[in-house]
Formats: structure tokens, C-alpha cells, sequence
């Protein structure tokens, strides 16, 4: 398809353009709110309804590239839109428009300077993701990064005034930099050494790097992408950083985020270097799954909704992790259609978690925004109260679950189908690596059922356990097309995975030349290999325990009755029923804190037989942060405190200091 | 469509009605082997109809806030039970239904069913609900990675994740005792005690607050609610029975396209649903219940039972 001589890539420029300009116009407009809300928000969202349909088409184009006539004098800025791009633009754009549309309900009741401000970074944050997808050399993609990070960190701090979410910021900016600096070095690794102007990609694809540096770019390519996804050990900031975000911003950060730090690693690994070790393959594969472990387990003690949703989200990223080590053990050893399976689950798990996360995200700001609790012990029953937050969450909720039909259940399905074809390699360490993996996996897709059982049971079943829950009102219109739209693209990608999939073979042919192929069982059969191995069809079982179902009901209706009274609750006919003897997010994230008690750091303060009042507190900390971010932080202030035996503030000082410098210069001399 | 192919739908409705009837019976029968274990005589083979019809008949009570989805949970939950019972090839490995789930979506419907017990259970917010809901989650999140490795083990040796194939694969290779069958195999039992509400796990026939785990979740059930949720548990047993038969003694069961060897498939299928309900009931009785805490240990050995078997697979390839 060619439209007068438009390019993908030009669409694609112009719609990061306009975001910068509704940015800039929401910071002009600050004086009135109602049209940065009503109207501004909704013209982003349709510009990333645009991004996402762009995408979809340069899927199927030659890679366009452009070198812009900005930058440093001599180094042009280039940009690039190539299958892999592509697929993030989608996601980008699909998931962003519902968080759009969500904000613009969200946003109404601040006003001025703050939601002018918001309204600017927010839209900087868009673009700044759009242009990481874009970036076609080093130095535009560290641009690209830091304007992601940056205008993050400000929308992290919105509420600036409150000192946790100064702190929380504060770790957020060191993590992101720290890794940032491993990315930088990691490209001057890939240069290899060609000197100034081989900054482009191009020039780095084009470099044949030894064995021991591509190891070494590699590595350093996980660790900073690694510190943006929030992989173990680099996970701390994720926790802080997300609840105390604004909701829809954590819903950007978590969904699409995240996943920038994702399409880095593919791009390094699958696009930049040439060659892969088959050990990269291994490590990412064991990092990924002690992230996966660690972040579900943390889940189900969380007693903050949004911060249980942060370590869901390490949960994830570390199941993508899993899916990227796989891919790169199945490649080195020459499986490509292997490695095109992984490659397919991995991407599209991460569309899902896109459109899932952000989903939940957004919806515990109705929650928030109805109630202004982020506490899951002082919910309860809110299915009552807000009944469309609770359908549209519990799609959200089915779907991160990992169960069929919605879309959790596929990526899952794809990615357990690569772990069943793969025996027959010729390392009998990853043949015993292998079946382990995929148990830890099951794992943790049952505890994130858990989890989830958990977060959606305390905060909409139930009874009310405040009765200021009484007045809690469902979400507002803006709010409930956000929600739907999100909740709808659940389904979809639940329903008719195959037509995405089939897109997504331009991806997998680009980075591991091989496709799926998904052809044997035409549109309604997900086939990865053949119909004899395996096949899923989401909607004939949607059809099937629907129509069972119907069938139940008709049956039951018309052979008995349909009568029905309403009563008090049984409960083995105790009497006293109250609202406090439900299980708290405490109570039920009891077990798995007493199974897995090794890994918590456990604080619990019981009240003794004679208290007047009674308080229980209970704790679980990370003891990453305990062994390994004290340490460090003690080390790096006992060398400040050296540094500072130089510094008094004292202008003599600093004056015999320059002297001494010189006269020690004239000596050599 | 071809004859081959409307034989097939029309059996696997067949299988579908079979299930369905043959699901209460089989809890008769284990209750009836249970009761004479226990020098008892017991109610008879007929009592859960009994039980399913007087239930029918009642008006359903339920509290006063309780959401839709408490009540359509019991709908769900006896389709995906229903479901499940009707795809696992028992009699004969022709059923066109079966490429549209497997292995692996089987498991699925079993969480899907747990998830939404789960929270119907959390929805009228009693003490014994969420306490029911909470320790069903603690005992399923071991049970079904346990499950999937012994469907994976199944799997990597018949080179499929369908049921028709693997048990097609199994039957074929007549009484060869494969070791990562035999772990799986193991793992399989504790699985199918603890997700079916079975002592020493659970036990199906208390009230006690301090061991109930299933009932728990049901209390706030009453009537036809009640009746489906009974008959999703029956369904579920025969499921979880059937799929051991199909993955540990598939031997007897009709190939595809001999339609002549059904009436003989139907027989054995009988005589080994009656050796394991029998199987089962010795098993509840010789042993005792668990505290609920000693309950993630005992399913941790079945997870690790499993993940042997599998690691057996991949090492010897047996």
C-alpha cells in the first residue's frame, strides 16, 4: 500500500509531533481544565489510535528510514520503523488510547498549573515512548530514553508534596540512571571501536564483535533494559515507583513502559549483535524465572492494591524474560521455528500484559478516585456500589489470571508449547534446565490465580468493611469507555489470537528469520506446529461452556422453577456477622507468607492477652533491599564522606587548592 | 461432512449425556464403598439423585447481598465441569470436540472453575466463605502445577498436548511401564485427592470449621444453586478419574474409526470406574485427615514427584 508517496514512518514522526504540540497546548490552556480534560485527552487518545494503526501497516512495509536534519552539528538524528518497531508502536497506540481516554475522565478534578503541567509530561512521556521505537542510532535513542525517564519521574512525583512519593521518585530516577549509564556503555561496546559517526545502528550491525564483547554488551544490555523492567535484583524501584504514581500514569508505566525496556533487549540481542551465546540464553532464562517467582510471591502479601499489581508486574516481565531466554537457546542451537514459537508468546504476552495491567491499573483509580483508599483492608463489596468497574476489572483480573478464553491464557498456552517441543538439544544441562523451568513457571501462573483471586475478592466482594464505602460511586463516562476499551482488546486478543499471530510472523522472520506459520487450522485454530501436536480454538470453548451453560439454565427453569428469596447470610448459623471477620489482604496472603517465610523479611507485632486495644501489624519487606541496597548505600556514603574532607565551603581553601594544582603542574613543566 | 465425522458428533454428544448421568453414581458408589468400609450399609448407589432431585424442588435462598456473579457461579462451574468430563476420551478416542481443547486448556477449565468458586464464595463476605476461598487457592496453587507436569510427562511422550493422541500414543504401546509414568503416575493421586475435596486433604463429609475446605465455600449455597454445585463436584471427581484412566490404563478404548468396539469400550470403562471409586474409598478410609498446614507439604511432594518424572523424560527419554 502506498499513499502518494507517504511513508509509515513520516505518519509516525508527525503523530510524536502532535502529541508534543497537545502537550504544549495543555500547558498554554492551563487556565481551563474542562477543555484540557474534555478535549485535549481525547485528541491524544486519537492520535495514539493513529500510532497504533500505523503501525499495523508498516508491519507489512519495507523498513522506512529518515535521517532528520536535527541533533549536534554533524550528528544527524536517525529514525527507523522496521517490523519489531512496529509491533511496540501497536502497543503503544492500542493501550494508550484506552489510559487517554481514562485520563480524561481521571483528570477532572485537578485544575491550573498542576494539570497543565501533567498534561505536557504526560504527553512528553508518549512521545518520548514513541521515539524509543523509533530510534535508528545511540545517541537518538538515549535522547528518546531519557525524555521517557524524565518526564516519568515528574508525572511519578505529581503529588510532590507528600515526602514517600519524593522518595519514591528519588529511587525511581537513581535505578533508571544507573541503568541508562549500562545502556550507554553497552552501545559504545557495539560501536566497536569504529570510531565517531559509527554510533548508527546500522554501523553497529555491521560490526563483527569477538565472542567476549558481544558477551560483554550483552550483559550490559540486560542490566540497564534490566533496571527499566524491574528484573531481580533491580526490581526495588517498581514497588515505590507505581502506587505513588497517578493511576493512569502507572497504567502507561507498567502496560507500555516496561515493555520499551523489553523491544531493547530484542533490538540488542536479536538485531545489534550478531551472534548469541548460548549461556545468555540460560541466564535470562534463570533470571527470569526467579523474578516471576519472587514478584508473585510478594503479590499475594501485599496489602496496597496498586503496589500488588507493581509486583504482578514483575511477575511478568519475568515471565517475557523467560520467553527471551528460550528464544535465544533455541536460536543458538539452530531451532528456528522454536525459537519463532517463544518469540510469538513473548511478544504476544506482552501485548496482553499491555492491555491487562493497564486495564487493572486505571481501574483502581475509579477505585481510588470513588473511595480515596488504596488499602485492600478497608474495601470490600464495592461490586455493589460500582458495578461497571467491577465487570470491566473482572475481565482484567480473568485475563492476568491466565484463563482460557481470555488472552492471559494464550501467551501462557504458547509459551508452555515451547517448552514441551523443546527436548533434543544438544546440551544435556539445558535438557535438565528445561522441565524445572516449566514447573516454575505452572508455579507461578497458579499463585498469580491466587494473587488475583486475593485482589479481586477483597476490594469488590464481600461486605463493605468501612461504611464510608456507602457513598462510593461507580466510574464516570470518560472513565468507563477507557475501561471498556481495555477490557474489549482482553477479549479480542482472547478470542481471535490467530490473526494477531500471524502479523507477529513478520516480527519472529525479522529477528530469528523464521515464522510460524500459522496455517493448518485456518483463523479459529491457534496451530503452532501441526494439528496432530497441538491446537486451541478460544471460541468454540467459549461457545461450548456458554452453550452448556445455556443449556443448564433452560433445563433447570423449565423442569423446577425459578424461585428465589432473598434472606440472611447462613454461615452455620452463626449470629453475629460483621464486616470484620472477613479476611483482610492480610489474612489472606497468611499462607503464602508461611510457606514461603525464607524469602520475606517478616515483622509481626501481636497484641498480648491483656491489651485494652488490641492492634495487630504485620510486615513483609524485601530482603534484597535488606542485604544488598543497605550495603551499597552505606559504601557510597562512607566515600562521599571522604570526598567531603575536601570540601569546607571555605573560599581560601578552594584558592590554595588551585594553587597547589598549579605549582604542582609547573613542576612538570 | 463425511460419516466418520457425524458418527463422531454424534458420539460425542453421547459422551456428553453419559457423563452427566454416570457423574452422581460414581460418588454413590464411592460413598456406598466408603460406608461399607466403615460397617455401615449405607444409602444406595441412587442417594445423590435422591439428594439432586429433592434440591431441585426447593426455592433457592440466598443472602441478601449477594452480586450476579454468586449467581450464576453454579452455571459456570457446572459448564466447565461438564466440559471437562465430556472431553477426556473415556470410550473411544473420536472426539471432534477435542482439537479445540487440550491438555493444557483442560487445566484451564479446572482454574477457571476454582477461580469463580473462589469468589463466589468471597462474595456474601462471611468468615467461613473467604476462609473456604483462601484454602482452596493455598491447596490448588501447588495442585495444579503438580497436574500440568504429569500432563506434560503424558504429553512429551505421545508428542502431542491432545487427549485423543496421548491416550492413543499410551494404548498403543501395550503394558510397557515407562518410570517418569510411574512418578506421574503418583503425583496424579495426591493430585486427585486434594482437588477433589478428599481425605486426608479435605474431607467431603464435615462441617467442621477447622477442616473444611469445599464446604466452606459452598455454605451460602441452597436448591438448585446447591444442585449444580453438587453435580459440578461429581462431574469434577469423574473427570479427574477418568483422566487416569485415560493417561495411566487406556487399554480397552474403542480406536478411531471402530465404532464396533464401543459396546465392549463402555463395559471395561464401567469395571474400571467401579475398581477406582472402590480404589478410592479404601484409600479415604486408611487414611486420616491432615492439618490444613501439613497440606502444602503433601501436595509440595506431589509437585516434586511430578517434576521427577518429567526431569526422568528428558534424561532417559523413558
Amino acid at each position: 500500500m502506498d499513499i502518494v508517496g507517504v511513508l509509515p514512518l513520516d505518519v509516525a514522526g508527525t503523530i510524536i509531533v502532535l502529541w508534543l504540540a497537545l502537550g504544549l497546548l495543555g500547558l498554554a490552556l492551563q487556565g481551563s481544565p474542562l477543555i484540557i480534560t474534555n478535549l485535549i485527552f481525547p485528541a491524544g487518545a486519537l492520535v495514539s489510535l493513529a500510532l497504533a494503526a500505523t503501525g499495523l501497516w508498516a508491519l507489512g512495509e519495507v523498513a522506512g528510514i529518515a535521517v532528520l536534519p536535527l541533533g549536534l552539528p554533524d550528528l544527524p538524528l536517525h529514525l527507523r520503523l522496521d517490523p519489531l518497531s512496529a509491533f511496540f508502536l501497536i502497543l503503544l497506540g492500542g493501550a494508550s488510547f484506552g489510559v487517554s481516554l481514562f485520563s480524561a475522565g481521571y483528570f477532572r478534578t485537578m485544575t491550573g498549573n498542576t494539570l497543565g503541567l501533567l498534561c505536557l509530561e504526560y504527553h512528553l512521556f508518549l512521545a518520548g515512548m514513541a521515539l524509543v521505537l523509533l530510534a535508528d542510532d545511540a545517541y537518538m535513542f538515549m535522547v528518546a530514553w531519557e525524555t521517557m525517564a524524565l518526564s516519568s519521574y515528574f508525572l511519578v512525583t505529581t503529588d510532590h508534596h507528600v515526602p514517600d512519593i519524593r522518595k519514591a521518585g528519588y529511587l525511581y530516577l537513581l535505578i533508571a540512571h544507573v541503568g541508562a549509564i549500562a545502556i550507554l556503555l553497552g552501545f559504545g561496546v557495539m560501536q566497536g571501536g569504529q570510531g565517531i559517526g559509527a554510533y548508527t545502528f546500522a554501523a553497529m550491525r555491521a560490526a563483527h564483535l569477538s565472542v567476549f564483547w558481544s558477551s560483554v554488551a550483552f550483559l550490559l544490555a540486560l542490566f540497564g533494559f534490566g533496571a527499566k523492567a524491574g528484573l531481580l535484583p533491580l526490581h526495588v524501584w517498581l514497588p515505590e515507583a507505581h502506587p505513588a504514581a497517578p493511576s493512569p500514569v502507572s497504567a502507561l508505566m507498567s502496560g507500555i513502559m516496561l515493555k520499551t525496556a523489553i523491544y531493547g533487549i530484542l533490538r540488542v540481542t536479536f538485531d545489534l549483535l550478531d551472534v548469541q551465546q548460548w549461556w545468555w540464553g540460560v541466564l535470562a532464562l534463570a533470571l527470569g524465572l526467579l523474578t516471576a517467582v519472587f514478584g508473585v510471591m510478594f503479590a499475594a502479601v501485599q496489602g496496597d492494591m496498586k503496589r500488588l499489581l507493581a509486583y504482578s508486574s514483575i511477575e511478568n516481565i519475568g515471565l517475557l524474560l523467560v520467553g527471551i531466554g528460550l528464544t535465544i537457546i533455541f536460536h543458538v542451537y539452530g531451532k528456528d521455528a522454536l525459537a519463532a514459537l517463544s518469540l510469538t508468546a513473548t511478544l504476544y504476552h506482552s501485548l496482553n500484559h499491555a492491555f491487562f495491567k493497564s486495564l487493572l491499573f486505571i481501574g483502581t483509580g475509579s477505585i481510588l478516585h470513588a473511595t480515596g483508599e488504596r488499602n485492600m483492608g478497608k474495601l470490600g463489596g464495592l461490586i455493589h456500589r460500582m458495578p461497571w468497574t467491577a465487570m470491566l476489572m473482572l475481565v482484567g483480573v480473568l485475563s492476568i489470571a491466565g484463563l482460557p478464553p481470555f488472552n492471559g491464557f494464550v501467551s501462557e498456552w504458547l509459551l508452555l508449547q515451547a517448552f514441551l517441543l523443546s527436548p533434543g538439544l544438544p546440551n544435556s544441562y539445558i535438557n535438565m534446565l528445561i522441565p524445572v523451568a516449566a514447573a516454575v513457571i505452572a508455579l507461578a501462573a497458579a499463585l498469580a490465580a491466587y494473587v488475583m483471586v486475593k485482589f479481586y475478592g477483597i476490594i469488590f466482594l464481600g461486605q463493605p468493611r468501612e461504611p464510608a464505602l456507602e457513598h462510593a460511586h461507580d466510574a464516570g463516562r470518560w472513565e468507563r469507555i477507557g475501561l471498556s476499551w481495555l477490557a474489549l482488546g482482553c477479549v479480542a486478543l482472547g478470542l481471535a489470537p490467530v490473526f494477531v499471530i500471524q502479523r507477529l510472523d513478520l516480527v519472529t522472520q525479522m529477528l530469528v528469520g523464521q515464522g510460524l506459520g500459522n496455517s493448518a487450522g485456518g483463523w479459529l485454530f491457534l496451530t503452532p506446529v501441526d494439528t496432530e501436536r497441538a491446537s486451541y480454538s478460544p471460541v468454540f470453548f467459549l461457545l461450548a461452556v456458554l452453550g452448556v451453560m445455556l443449556v443448564t439454565v433452560l433445563v433447570v427453569h423449565r423442569f423446577y422453577h425459578g424461585r428465589l428469596r432473598r434472606g440472611p447470610a447462613w454461615d452455620c448459623g452463626f449470629p453475629a456477622q460483621t464486616a470484620r471477620m472477613q479476611d483482610t489482604a492480610e489474612g489472606f496472603g497468611q499462607p503464602i507468607r508461611r510457606i514461603f517465610e525464607p524469602f520475606f523479611k517478616i515483622e509481626n507485632e501481636l497484641p498480648t492477652a491483656f491489651d485494652t486495644h488490641p492492634r495487630y501489624h504485620g510486615r513483609s519487606d524485601d530482603r534484597i533491599w535488606l542485604y544488598l541496597y543497605l550495603p551499597v548505600k552505606r559504601i557510597t556514603e562512607r566515600l562521599s564522606s571522604w570526598v567531603s574532607l575536601l570540601q569546607h565551603g571555605r573560599i581560601h581553601l578552594y584558592l590554595s587548592y588551585t594553587f597547589v594544582t598549579l605549582v604542582v603542574l609547573l613542576a612538570f613543566v | 461432512m463425511t460419516m466418520d465425522q457425524s458418527l463422531g458428533i454424534l458420539f460425542q454428544l453421547y459422551q456428553s449425556l453419559l457423563v452427566v448421568l454416570l457423574a452422581p453414581l460414581l460418588t454413590g458408589w464411592v460413598n456406598q464403598c466408603r460406608a461399607w468400609l466403615q460397617n455401615r450399609s449405607g444409602p444406595g448407589l441412587l442417594q445423590p439423585f435422591r439428594t439432586l432431585r429433592k434440591l431441585f424442588h426447593k426455592d433457592a435462598v440466598i443472602a441478601h447481598n449477594a452480586s450476579p456473579l454468586f449467581r450464576i457461579t453454579p452455571y459456570i462451574l457446572f459448564g466447565c465441569m461438564w466440559l471437562a468430563a465430556a472431553i477426556i476420551p473415556i470410550v473411544a478416542v473420536d472426539l471432534p470436540f477435542s482439537p479445540a481443547a487440550d491438555v493444557i486448556a483442560l487445566v484451564g477449565v479446572f482454574a477457571l472453575a476454582r477461580v469463580f468458586i473462589a469468589l463466589a464464595a468471597m462474595d456474601i463476605g462471611t468468615a467461613f466463605g473467604t476462609l473456604g476461598a483462601r484454602r482452596e487457592m493455598l491447596v490448588s496453587f501447588l495442585a495444579e502445577p503438580a497436574l500440568l507436569m504429569v500432563l506434560f510427562t503424558a504429553s512429551l511422550i505421545s508428542q502431542s498436548t491432545q487427549l485423543p493422541r496421548i491416550v492413543e500414543a499410551l494404548a498403543h504401546h501395550q503394558f510397557v511401564l515407562y518410570p517418569s509414568l510411574a512418578f506421574a503416575g503418583l503425583a496424579f493421586v495426591i493430585v486427585l485427592l486434594a482437588e477433589n475435596a478428599r481425605i486426608p486433604v479435605d474431607n467431603p463429609g464435615t462441617h467442621l470449621e477447622l477442616t473444611m475446605i469445599h464446604e466452606a465455600m459452598i455454605l451460602e449455597y441452597s436448591a438448585r444453586h446447591l444442585a449444580l454445585v453438587e453435580w459440578a463436584s461429581s462431574l469434577k471427581l469423574l473427570a479427574y478419574i477418568s483422566l487416569g484412566i485415560a493417561l495411566f490404563f487406556p487399554h480397552g478404548i474403542a480406536e478411531v474409526g471402530n465404532w464396533r468396539a464401543l459396546p465392549l469400550a463402555i463395559a471395561v470403562l464401567l469395571v474400571k470406574l467401579t475398581l477406582a471409586g472402590a480404589g478410592l474409598a479404601l484409600l479415604e478410609t486408611l487414611l486420616a485427615k491432615m492439618r490444613i498446614f501439613r497440606a502444602p507439604e503433601f501436595l509440595g511432594t506431589a509437585f516434586l514427584l511430578a517434576v521427577l518424572g518429567l526431569l526422568i523424560h528428558f534424561l532417559l527419554g523413558a
